[in-house]
């Protein structure tokens, strides 16, 4: 299993990244190595293996429902690059 | 292509219903709607490094009842998977939902359509569901001008959702939107979500696609966020509209996803299927699977209300009303409750009697000045009183109506006092109606005559003018009968 360069620029679409032809060839070559281990991962014989959703064979743990987060908006925005008003301000996107 | 022949449509709905959880659906932070901006964003929400993400029990137990309340299936294993795409109200780059193992599967809603055709009684229609999922929601974003930029408000990011899927059953707008009605009315019934459309706590996507009757189906187009049953209903009829003509004139659908303009009543492409997102959905491994053990839904069901379609059936059958009217009184528990309560205290024997007040006066009443039922000035109690006191002849229904304003005003603790205070007691001794019906004949000896030259409209004058001398105290039968007796002798 392998990706071609095509490809490449799809999901660099999606993931809303710009890269140079250069860089498209190399992250290929890459994504293709990762592919490649996959590809040997998919090899082992798992007929009638129930598939697993994670890696620990457990159940999820719950919360009880209650509010224990107090607001902390002025240091995680002390991090951010721009706000204002109380917003995060990020490059303009229009869908 | 030949026009004029039959069309089906065919339509499903994707509901998204916010659950009424204190906490948001993987973190502690509150869900109150109309803080100022990212004051309930914490850590888990803003998907700052290191964080991971808690199940809260109480959005888990609101799928649960809402499985029980469509009679679907409760999954005793679910699994959270993430949906990847990038958008700035997003902070993680994908959302936490459920994929290929949902907590809710199947389960069928049965509601009553209006036929929209004269003469025409309205029908029922059983809508199936695919299926019904938990994820969060997103935050959001503000396209004013910040210099160009965009602000990125997430409180609203990681509220618990239930996504709620049907299978395309619906073949009409009207059939839609009975069916939105019905979800949303039972949403609220069971407690799980507040309902409000202006905040967005219920929004539905509807998919449309039109075949000629007995054909495969059609291409689908999809049509989002629609906040109101106004604009469920105008942007499925357009797309309708939109589609037929489309291939009528030799053209096809294209899968899609279209925006409803509420100004222009029209619907638009956002995206095709060429650039549509691949969300490259795969187990979350953040998150356990749910595990859902037979005692918690035992648990949940002993807690379970009435529900609106066993109610409906019982108030047909216990009080004797109509389908159509015991359907408008249990359109939500507040009002069943108060029918219920109404025709306690006045006698089983009037319970039509309290169904047509509640939905005729009562309602009327409450639409005028938008108030809720729970808010009503006047109780069920005082109701039923003035519908005992229409009963037993003490008061004729349209003085039940001046008696109803009066409570409504707070001009007095009950039906009874309003009546004295106010001597609206109906005369119903015959010696006081004759006298003074025999004081209206002598006033109007036009009329007399002209009623015992064959003309009735003349006797109907007659009955007013007798009417209104006892102010509309006396039994307007009562005053029938004895005027034509007097007339004829």
């Amino acid at each position: 299993m392998s990706i071609n360069l095509e490809q490449v620029g799809r999901i660099a679409r999606l993931a809303h990244i710009e890269i140079s032809p250069t860089e498209a060839a190399q992250t290929n070559q890459l994504l293709n190595g990762i592919l490649g281990l996959i590809e040997q991962l998919q090899s082992v014989d798992t007929t009638g293996i129930a598939p697993m959703a994670h890696a620990q064979d457990v159940a999820q743990r719950l919360r009880e429902d209650g509010v224990t987060e107090k607001d902390q908006r002025e240091s995680f925005q002390a991090v951010a690059p721009e706000t204002e008003a109380g917003l995060y301000l990020v490059p303009r996107v229009i869908e | 292509m030949q026009r004029g022949t039959q069309w089906e449509v065919v339509i499903g709905l994707e509901t998204h219903a916010q659950l009424r959880t204190s906490s948001k659906i993987f973190s502690g932070a509150s869900t109150a709607f109309g803080a100022a901006p990212n004051v309930q964003a914490c850590a888990v929400d803003l998907a700052l490094p290191g964080v991971l993400p808690v199940l809260n029990k109480a959005a888990v137990e609101c799928a649960i009842r809402f499985g029980l309340a469509l009679g679907a299936e409760i999954a005793p294993r679910s699994v959270f998977a993430r949906k990847n795409y990038f958008y700035p109200d997003l902070p993680k780059g994908y959302q936490i939902s459920q994929f290929e193992l949902p907590v809710v599967k199947g389960g069928t809603l049965t509601m009553l359509v209006a036929s929209g055709k004269s003469g025409e009684s309205a029908y029922e229609k059983t809508v199936h569901l695919t299926r019904a999922h938990l994820e969060e929601d997103a935050g959001k974003s503000l396209h004013e001008d910040f210099h160009g930029k965009t602000g990125i408000d997430l409180n609203r990011a990681g509220t618990p959702l239930l996504e709620i899927v049907t299978e395309p059953d619906m073949r009409s707008a009207a059939e839609a939107v009975a069916y939105a009605k019905a979800l949303h009315a039972l949403v609220r019934w069971i407690g799980i979500c507040d309902g409000n459309m202006q905040e967005g706590s219920f929004r539905c996507d509807a998919n449309v696609s039109v075949r000629r009757l007995g054909a495969p189906l059609g291409t689908r187009r999809e049509i989002k966020n629609l906040n109101s049953f106004r604009f469920l209903q105008q942007a499925i009829d357009y797309e309708i509209k939109w589609q037929i003509e489309t291939i009528e004139d030799g053209g096809s659908i294209h899968q899609a996803t279209v925006l409803f303009d509420p100004a222009t009543g029209a619907t638009r492409a956002m995206r095709s299927k060429e650039d549509a997102q691949d969300y490259r959905y795969f187990p979350d491994p953040d998150l356990l699977p749910l595990e859902i053990a037979p005692a918690w839904i035992s648990a949940v069901r002993a807690n379970m209300p009435e529900l609106p379609a066993e109610m409906r059936l019982r108030f047909e059958r216990d009080y004797g009303l109509s389908a159509y009217d015991a359907v408008a009184l249990t359109a939500s528990r507040e009002t069943a409750q108060y029918y219920e309560d109404c025709v306690a205290a006045a006698g089983k024997g009037s319970s039509k009697t309290c169904a047509n007040w509640v939905m005729g006066d009562l309602s009327a009443r409450l639409n005028k000045e938008n108030l809720e039922i729970a808010a009503a000035p006047v109780s069920p109690g005082q109701l039923a009183g003035i519908v005992q006191r229409i009963a037993d002849n003490t008061i004729s229904n349209k003085i039940g109506k001046d008696v109803f304003d009066a409570l409504w005003n707070g001009d007095g603790p009950d039906a009874d006092a309003i009546i004295a205070a106010k001597g609206l007691k109906q005369i119903t001794d015959s010696g006081a109606i004759e006298k003074l019906i025999d004081e209206v004949l002598a006033a109007n000896p036009k009329s007399v005559e002209e009623f015992r030259a064959g003309k009735e409209k003349a006797f109907n004058a007659l009955v007013g003018q007798a009417m209104k001398a006892t102010k509309g105290k006396a039994n307007p039968q009562q005053v029938n009968e004895l005027l034509r007796k007097k007339l004829a002798g």
